[in-house]
């Protein structure tokens, strides 16, 4: 039985398998691809910390525009901790061989992103997220820790309070395995993919062990809040980083005139386009002013981009955008030290709730989450393991556990009546227009009421593929149905909150109550989600 | 618009009314409307998480960044175990980069580098180990036991760091089966979504090496090697 077990290799998780391989445990780490191909290596623009490399900064600068932009219902002990340990965060960083980009002093370039006072974010090119997730993997190679790819988390296996292991699908046999471990780390990642196609992220962000946590008993918090990127691309919803307009792109309206200050938070940015789009059609980034030279050097991909999917070049055209979802600050609610309510259960990154990102996340505050938090979650889980003597002899994980057929049950048994497929795309539809940057309790019923039905659908849908040998129809259904729970849970939240928010925003409610300056709790009892605030 | 697809021992044609998407969109068009069965990875659409690498008519493309043409033949990647249609394990190839020691050892000092010095090895931390140099890689037809492109270049980013004091165990690591085994047939270079030269990278560490007291062992035993008696 392995000390720890990791359950996800993007940034959060292998730093923590790092911290707690550092810590003398023995480290597994799952992934249900491979870890370079997480959703880290889609962060752009960069990681914050206070050098002040670019200009004057202080880690208090960074405190209070983080909080400013929690708008509330953040922690501020763990945001003084974010921030304070932001610069160690970034050494190490170095210290490993990260290849930051560099002002011509030698020291590490910082650029302006959203909400921030100052450049403090630092980056590589666009690729910030890409080469941290690759230097953490060497890392990882470097340490001789265990990654098992293709792994599909299907259930926690808890034992009278205690985590002891996880019950996987390999997707390339088709069998199922149960990894027993002392403690488990969830670092599965966001929920964003709830609004399909209207989402920038990979197309694995699915939330499952959000999903999965929330089966076995453990606490959600602040699902309703997700963040839109003010600039995907119009068609095919691929970022256009915020560095875009932190290096100086402007936003303009089809009359070709700027509406709406740039540089705000992500929040505000998002809610002006998509009022502009509603009044006038249209709205582009225009980063033509920065010239070729710049653009080709610092934004790379994102001309590639427009180029491939747009038939634009950002060099000489506008670049036509629309808001869309971009990070979930909800997730599984977890204490200081990154545990949930399950003993030996802990959860850390996008699919965990640190509350340091409250109504709406800065620019650049995650990939530091991963780091801060992950290096110090992997470390107390493996005290955790260490003081977990609780497992007794024939107490093991596998001894439980019935090993039935996955695909029988969802072949086999299913009419494959209603096609999920479809019924994936109407739910992203649904979500983006009722659930999304602008709500009110209509559109939130009517899109609850949908669920309902879409819930009542459920055992007419399945899988018609019969083979067993990595079967994606097979993965692409119980992403779905993780999905389907996770979607009741943002708009079941984003109904009981009656105000606006940060990125919860609520036309019949503009404004933000104090009322509500609460964390939204989830747990389930008995088949049934209870929903309530607390403070 | 008509499109082969090699699923397993067969090939399979679909005609498809769409236009100017990319092979990714199409391949997930077919998967959702035509045929579930299909099996392909996918991730990020944008190029950079290294999932949906696969053949073109012989040519290795990211399916997100590829606009397919009327009669494409689309095949998995080569030498790595395929597992079905389009999916192949990449476990083997990945675990080159353990071979090579491919990593930077932790340095408590905290150097300023020039932007010029960070440009060295800017171009090879693009890697997203998409797997196309690997299938690609001739080599491998013969010497499955070969390091390769991708692991080697990875390799030379982080011999070729500035910030690096001790880089020996990563060059001792590529010797054998590594730097020469490679036959700079530069296969392995056009390929690249990134725009990476492995090919180069791999005289970069040959060079190294050679200063490093390493010899060539294929110019070595051209010449009989050392032991064989020939006296100057």
């Amino acid at each position: 039985m392995v000390d720890v077990l990791v359950i996800g290799a993007g940034g959060a998780g292998l730093v923590a398998a790092l911290g707690a391989k550092e810590s003398g445990a023995s480290v597994k780490v799952l992934t249900k691809s491979y870890p370079t191909r997480s959703q880290t290596c889609m962060a752009q623009g960069g990681i914050n910390a206070a050098l002040g490399n670019a200009s004057e900064d202080s880690v208090k600068s960074h405190y209070e525009n983080t909080l400013k932009s929690a708008h509330g219902i953040a922690n501020k002990k763990m945001i003084e901790k974010l921030c304070s340990e932001g610069i160690e965060a970034i050494k190490w960083l170095d210290s490993i061989g990260m290849p930051f980009s560099r002002t011509t002093e030698g020291t590490i370039a910082q650029r302006r992103l959203g909400g921030a006072s100052a450049p403090r974010a630092c980056y590589a090119q666009d690729y910030t997220g890409l080469k941290i997730l690759h230097t953490l993997y060497d890392q990882c190679n470097a340490n001789d820790i265990e990654m098992l790819s293709e792994r599909f988390l299907l259930e926690l296996l808890v034992e009278d309070g205690v985590v002891c292991g996880a019950k996987v699908l390999n997707i390339k046999t088709g069998e199922i395995e149960i990894h027993e471990a002392k403690s488990v780390i969830l670092a599965t990642g966001g929920y964003s993919r709830v609004y399909g196609k209207n989402s920038t992220n990979a197309v694995g962000s699915t939330g499952d062990g959000i999903a999965v946590a929330y089966r076995a008993g453990v606490k959600l918090s602040d699902m309703e809040f997700v963040q839109f990127h003010p600039t995907g691309l119009k068609n095919s919803s691929i970022l256009i980083s915020e560095s875009a307009r932190g290096e100086g792109g402007y936003l303009l309206n089809k009359e070709g005139k700027r509406f709406t200050d740039e540089l705000a938070p992500r929040d505000e940015v998002s809610r002006a386009i998509y009022e502009e789009i509603e009044k006038s059609g249209e709205v582009y980034i225009d980063i033509r002013h920065l010239g070729e030279e710049f653009i080709s050097h610092n934004l790379p991909q994102e001309r590639k981009l427009a180029k491939l999917y747009e038939n634009v070049d950002p060099v000489f055209e506008l670049v036509p955008i629309k808001p869309i979802a971009h990070y979930t600050m909800g997730g599984i609610d977890v204490d200081e030290d990154a545990q949930t309510n399950i003993q030996g259960l802990f959860a850390v990154g996008e699919c965990a709730n640190q509350k340091v990102h409250g109504a709406n996340r800065l620019g650049g505050n995650s990939l530091l989450e991963l780091i801060v938090f992950g290096r110090e979650t992997g470390k107390n889980a493996a005290k955790s393991a260490k003081e977990n003597l609780l497992i007794p002899a024939g107490h093991s994980a596998s001894a439980h556990v019935k090993h039935e057929d996955l695909l029988f049950d969802l072949v086999i048994k299913s009419t494959c009546k209603v096609d999920f497929y479809k019924k994936r795309d109407e739910l992203a539809e649904q979500f983006y227009k009722n659930v999304g940057i602008k709500r009110n309790e209509q559109k939130l019923s009517n899109a609850l009421k949908y669920l309902q039905t879409l819930k009542e659908q459920l055992p007419l849908m399945g899988v018609r593929d019969s083979n067993k040998l990595y079967n994606t129809e097979l993965v692409d259904f119980l992403e779905f149905k993780n999905i389907i729970d996770l979607a009741e849970m943002v708009v079941s939240g984003a109904l009981q909150r009656e105000e606006s928010r940060g990125a919860h925003y609520r036309e019949d409610m503009p404004s933000e109550n104090e009322v509500f300056e609460k964390n939204t709790i989830y747990y389930k009892n008995g088949e049934k989600l209870c929903v309530q605030l607390k403070r | 618009m008509k499109i082969d697809i090699k699923r397993d021992e067969q090939t399979v044609s679909y005609e498809l009314a769409c236009e100017d998407l990319t092979l990714l969109e199409l391949l997930t068009h077919i998967k959702t409307e035509i045929d579930s069965s299909l099996a392909f990875s996918s991730g990020c659409r944008s190029g950079v998480c290294g999932s949906c690498a696969m053949r073109v008519n012989g040519k290795e493309v990211l399916a997100c960044t590829y606009k397919p043409q009327d009669g494409d033949l689309i095949e998995p990647l080569r030498y790595a175990p395929l597992l079905r249609d389009l999916v192949v394990d990449m476990d083997k190839a990945l675990g080159f980069n353990k071979i090579a020691k491919a990593w930077g050892l932790p340095t408590s000092k905290i150097l300023n580098i020039s932007p010029k010095d960070a440009e060295i090895n800017e171009l090879q931390s693009d890697c997203i180990l998409c797997g196309a140099c690997y299938s690609a890689c001739p080599v491998y037809a013969v010497n499955p036991g070969f390091i390769g492109p991708f692991a080697l270049t990875r390799a030379w980013r982080y011999v070729s760091d500035v910030r690096e004091t001790d880089v020996t165990q990563t060059i001792a690591a590529v010797q054998t089966k590594g730097i020469y085994d490679c036959t700079l047939c530069n296969e392995c270079v056009p390929v690249c979504p990134q725009g990476i030269a492995p090919k180069q990278d791999i005289v970069m560490l040959r060079n190294k090496s050679g200063v490093m007291g390493y010899m060539d062992p294929n110019f070595a035993s051209s010449f009989g090697g050392f032991d064989s008696g020939f006296t100057f």
